[in-house]
C-alpha cells in the first residue's frame, strides 16, 4: 500500500441522499423481480395442477377406447383420432398457403400492397377464433345442415395460415438480400433462388412457425364447437360427419356431473397439454441451439 | 477451361436464327455464335470454343443509369479489354457500382433502375430483348462486397450451387468442377480435406476465394468484381490481389475499389469516375494503369490519385 491516503474531498463522501437512492433501486429491483417470478408462476401451477389431476386418467383405456355409447367409461379415442386427423387436414392446407403467402408478401409484392397483407394477416391472427368457427359455420356446415369434421379442420386452418404466414415472412426478410445477389449473379432463376437459397436458407425458422401453429390448432375449443361439434363415435376418414377433438372431449366431459367423465376430463387435458408443451420445448430448444451457433 | 460438356446443346436451328435476327444490329457474323447463348441456349459454346480465342471483350456506348427519375450515372462510354484487369476508382457516391452492376444486368434487381445507352459483350448487345438476363449473368459472374457464401451449404455444395442450381450438372462431373475452381481460386490447399463442412465456417478471406470459386465454377467470361476486399484484413486482401493478377489470363475482370494502390497493383487499365454537381456519376478518364497513376491528363484524375480529394 503505497498510495498516501489523503483525505476525501467532500463532494465524494457518502451522504444521506445517497443512501436513499441506494434504498430506492434496491426496492424497485425487488420488485420488478417479484413481477418476473409472477410471470413464470402461472405455468407451474398449470402444469402441476393438470398432472396431478390427470395423471391418474392417463391409463391404455383413455388412449385406446372409445367412449362408451351410454353412460360412463370408455376412453378418448375419438377425440385422440379426431385431433390428428382435423390438425393434420389443416395443416395439409393451412402450411402450403401459408408459406407461400409469406414469399409473395417477402420476393414479389411493391410495398404497399405487402404492407396491406401484412396487416390483415396480424389483424387476423388477433381474431377471435369462435368467429372463425362461426364464419365457417355459415358455409360449409349450414347449406348441408350437418356439422362436419371438414368445417373443423378448414376453421383451424383459417387459424393457422396467418401465424405461419407471418412467421415464415419474418424469416425470409431476415434472409440477408446478398444471398439472393449471389444466386442471381450466379444465373439462377428467380423462382429457384426461392426455392433453393431464401426458403432453405430460412427453414429452421419457418419450421418452427410452423410447429407453432399446429400446436395452436390442437388446443383450440371454439373454432370446432359450431363445425366438427365433437362426437362419441370414433371417425375415422368420413369428412361429411361430426368428429371429436381432445379439446372438445375436455370440455364436455367437464360439463358431466359424474366424476369419472371429470377424471377422464383430466386426463385428456394433460394429453393436450403434454402435446403442446412437447411441441414448444422442441421449438424452443432448436431456436436456442441455432442461436448459440 | 471452357469445359461444362454436360450442358444441352440447344439446337442449331435457334441458334442460327436467333443470330440472323440479332445481325441487322451490325454485329458481325463471328458473334453469331454469342448471341445464342445469350438468347437461351445454354452455353453450348462454351464446349467448343477454342481458348486462344480472346473472348470477353465489352464495350459500353453512351450509358446512363437511373433510379427513377434520378440519373446515378451520366453518359459513360468506355472499352474494356479481354482477358485483363479494369480497375474503376472514385470517390464514394461516384456510380462506379452502379456502373459496375449494368454491365450483367444486376441492376435491374432493383426496383425502378433502368438504364440508356449499349453495353456489348462480344459485339453482341447485351441489353437486346431477346437476351434473358438470367443467361447472361452466367457468363458475365459477379463477386460482392462482402463474402456471401449460402450459409446452409456445404462448401462444395457452395462451388456448384451455379451449376446446381441451373440445372446445369452430371454428377460425375461435379467433384471434378469443384477442385478446378478452388483450385484457381487458390483455395484447394486449404479446403480439399473439409469440402463438407459449412461454407460459412471459413475465415472472410477464405469464405471470399469461395465465392470467387463459386463464380468461377459456372465457367464466365467475364467477372465483375465490387470491392472484393473492403470486407478483409491486409493479408486476406493480398491473397485475393495474387488471385486476380493469376485470373487474368483466362477472364476479363473489372474491379470496383476504393484502394488506389489495390487498382495500381492489378489492374491494367483504369478508369477514374466522380461525381457532378448533378449528384450523377461520370467518367472522367481512362487509360492505362501506370499512366492514369503517373501521368493523369485531367487534374481531377491527379487530385484523386495524388490523394487531394476523395
Amino acid at each position: 500500500m503505497a498510495v498516501a491516503s489523503r483525505s476525501i474531498p467532500a463532494s465524494l463522501v457518502r451522504s444521506g441522499a445517497d443512501r436513499r437512492r441506494a434504498l430506492i433501486d434496491r426496492l424497485f429491483r425487488s420488485l420488478a423481480l417479484l413481477a418476473a417470478v409472477i410471470c413464470v408462476i402461472p405455468l407451474f401451477l398449470i402444469v402441476a395442477y393438470v398432472v396431478i389431476n390427470g395423471i391418474g386418467a392417463l391409463n391404455l383405456d383413455l388412449l385406446t377406447k372409445a367412449p362408451r355409447a351410454l353412460g360412463v367409461g370408455g376412453g378418448a379415442e375419438a377425440a385422440i383420432l379426431g385431433s390428428i386427423q382435423m390438425v393434420a387436414l389443416a395443416s395439409l392446407m393451412a402450411i402450403p398457403a401459408g408459406i407461400l403467402a409469406a414469399v409473395y408478401v417477402s420476393e414479389f409484392s411493391h410495398r404497399r400492397s405487402a404492407t396491406v397483407i401484412r396487416f390483415s394477416a396480424d389483424v387476423l391472427v388477433g381474431i377471435p377464433s369462435i368467429l372463425m368457427g362461426i364464419f365457417v359455420f355459415t358455409f360449409l356446415v349450414l347449406p348441408f345442415h350437418q356439422y362436419n369434421a371438414f368445417a373443423g379442420s378448414v376453421a383451424l386452418a383459417f387459424l393457422m395460415v396467418p401465424i405461419i404466414m407471418r412467421t415464415t415472412e419474418e424469416m425470409l426478410r431476415l434472409v440477408p438480400g446478398d444471398l439472393r445477389e449471389a444466386s442471381f449473379a450466379l444465373g439462377v432463376p428467380t423462382w429457384r433462388t426461392v426455392l433453393s437459397v431464401v426458403l432453405r436458407t430460412g427453414l429452421p425458422g419457418i419450421l418452427t412457425g410452423v410447429m407453432l401453429a399446429v400446436a395452436r390448432a390442437a388446443g383450440e375449443t371454439a373454432p370446432l364447437l359450431f363445425t366438427a361439434l365433437g362426437s362419441r363415435l370414433v371417425n375415422v376418414g368420413d369428412w361429411s360427419k361430426p368428429m371429436d377433438a381432445l379439446p372438445i372431449f375436455v370440455y364436455t366431459n367437464a360439463r358431466q356431473p359424474i366424476a369419472a367423465l371429470n377424471e377422464q376430463a383430466w386426463g385428456a387435458a394433460l394429453l393436450l397439454l403434454m402435446f403442446v408443451l412437447t411441441i414448444n420445448i422442441l421449438v424452443r430448444a432448436r431456436t436456442w441451439s441455432v442461436r448459440s451457433r | 477451361m471452357k469445359e461444362i460438356p454436360e450442358m444441352a446443346i440447344e439446337s442449331l436451328d435457334r441458334a442460327g436464327e436467333t443470330a440472323a435476327v440479332a445481325s441487322p444490329n451490325g454485329q458481325s457474323p463471328s458473334d453469331q455464335q454469342s448471341v445464342a447463348r445469350y438468347a437461351g441456349a445454354p452455353g453450348s459454346p462454351l464446349a467448343t470454343a477454342p481458348t486462344s480465342v480472346a473472348t470477353g471483350a465489352m464495350e459500353v456506348q453512351a450509358l446512363n443509369v437511373y433510379y427513377s427519375a434520378f440519373r446515378a450515372v451520366r453518359d459513360v462510354s468506355l472499352p474494356i479489354t479481354p482477358q485483363s484487369v479494369t480497375a474503376l476508382i472514385g470517390p464514394s457516391g461516384c456510380g462506379k457500382s452502379t456502373f459496375l452492376r449494368t454491365l450483367n444486368r444486376m441492376h435491374e434487381v432493383i426496383p425502378g433502375a433502368r438504364v440508356e445507352g449499349t453495353v456489348t459483350l462480344d459485339g453482341v448487345d447485351v441489353y437486346d430483348p431477346r437476351i434473358d438476363p438470367v443467361q447472361l449473368r452466367r457468363v458475365i459472374g459477379m463477386v460482392f462486397q462482402r463474402p456471401n457464401p449460402f450459409p446452409t451449404m456445404s462448401i462444395y455444395d457452395n462451388v456448384v450451387a451455379g451449376l446446381r442450381l441451373t440445372g446445369r450438372h452430371s454428377k460425375a462431373s461435379l467433384d471434378g468442377v469443384v477442385e478446378r475452381s478452388l483450385q484457381r481460386a487458390a483455395l484447394w490447399n486449404e479446403v480439399k480435406d473439409k469440402l463438407r463442412q459449412s461454407g460459412v465456417s471459413l475465415s472472410g478471406g477464405q469464405q471470399q476465394r469461395l465465392c470467387i470459386a463459386r463464380a468461377l465454377a459456372v465457367d464466365p467470361e467475364v467477372i465483375l468484381m465490387d470491392e472484393p476486399c473492403s470486407a478483409l484484413d491486409p493479408v486476406a486482401t493480398l491473397k485475393i490481389e495474387e488471385l486476380i493478377s493469376d485470373l487474368r489470363d483466362r477472364y476479363t475482370i473489372v474491379i470496383v475499389t476504393h484502394n488506389m494502390q489495390q487498382a495500381s497493383r492489378v489492374s491494367d487499365q483504369t478508369a477514374f469516375f466522380t461525381m457532378g454537381d448533378d449528384r450523377a456519376g461520370y467518367l472522367v478518364e481512362m487509360g492505362p494503369t501506370k499512366e492514369m497513376f503517373t501521368s493523369p491528363k485531367d487534374q481531377l484524375t491527379e487530385d484523386y490519385v495524388s490523394g487531394r480529394f476523395g
